[in-house]
């Protein structure tokens, strides 16, 4: 799945270990999650969701497998 | 939401302590069994099944504090250790009942020592561990 967060992270001025603290997760989580290569879960997407107050589908692109 | 990074932080790092404990318990209690069994109290029966409860009953607390520990670890590393966790107990039946069956055809000159089967799942989930972590960076 696309997504913006790298983005929405430097425009923020928040590196990846911040961003993980913040939404409770690990540093490598945030890196595979903006990688493209784990699809993060609800809970975890909403949090995101949250911080950078944009809704989830303003971060999150879906694409059909 | 730091409160949460620091909780699970906590959390994880009391669930790989009790894990810790636990195995050295069951690992202690394996060497009494074997070594009590055999050399300290060979006649003695009731000692015998004993220590052969009370090490089934350390293994299953120590299965328990396995799981807390996968509970308080993060989703992507949930997903690394199970991944791991199911290639390894796929591989440890498929190689096993081969490995038993090489033996009773007679194509294998020593005995299948159920240590080679405990010793192919360490390396196996470690090394499936190690490029499930590769593959997610």
């Amino acid at each position: 799945m696309k997504n913006r967060i790298r983005d929405l992270r430097s425009a923020k001025d928040l590196t990846q270990e911040d961003l993980a603290k913040e939404i409770g997760v690990s540093r490598q989580t945030i890196n595979a999650i903006e990688k493209g290569k784990f699809d993060p879960s609800l809970p975890t997407a909403f949090r995101l969701s949250l911080l950078f107050e944009t809704p989830i589908e303003g971060i999150f692109e879906f694409e059909e497998a | 939401m730091n409160a949460l990074h620091e909780k699970r932080q906590a959390q994880r790092q009391i669930a790989t302590r009790k894990l810790g404990m636990w195995t050295a318990a069951w690992l202690i209690s394996q060497a009494i069994v074997v070594f009590g069994g055999s050399l300290a109290w060979p006649e003695a029966t009731s000692l015998k099944v004993l220590s052969i409860g009370l090490n089934i009953a350390l293994g299953l607390m120590m299965i328990g504090a396995n799981r807390n520990l996968i509970k308080s670890l993060d989703e992507l590393e949930r997903q690394q250790q199970l991944e791991s966790m199911g290639i390894t107990l796929g591989l440890t039946l498929v190689v096993g009942l081969a490995f038993s069956s090489l033996h009773i055809i007679k194509l294998m000159p020593f005995d299948a020592e159920i240590s080679y089967l405990v010793m192919f799942m360490g390396i196996t989930y470690l090394v499936t561990l190690a490029i499930n972590k590769k593959r997610f960076q």
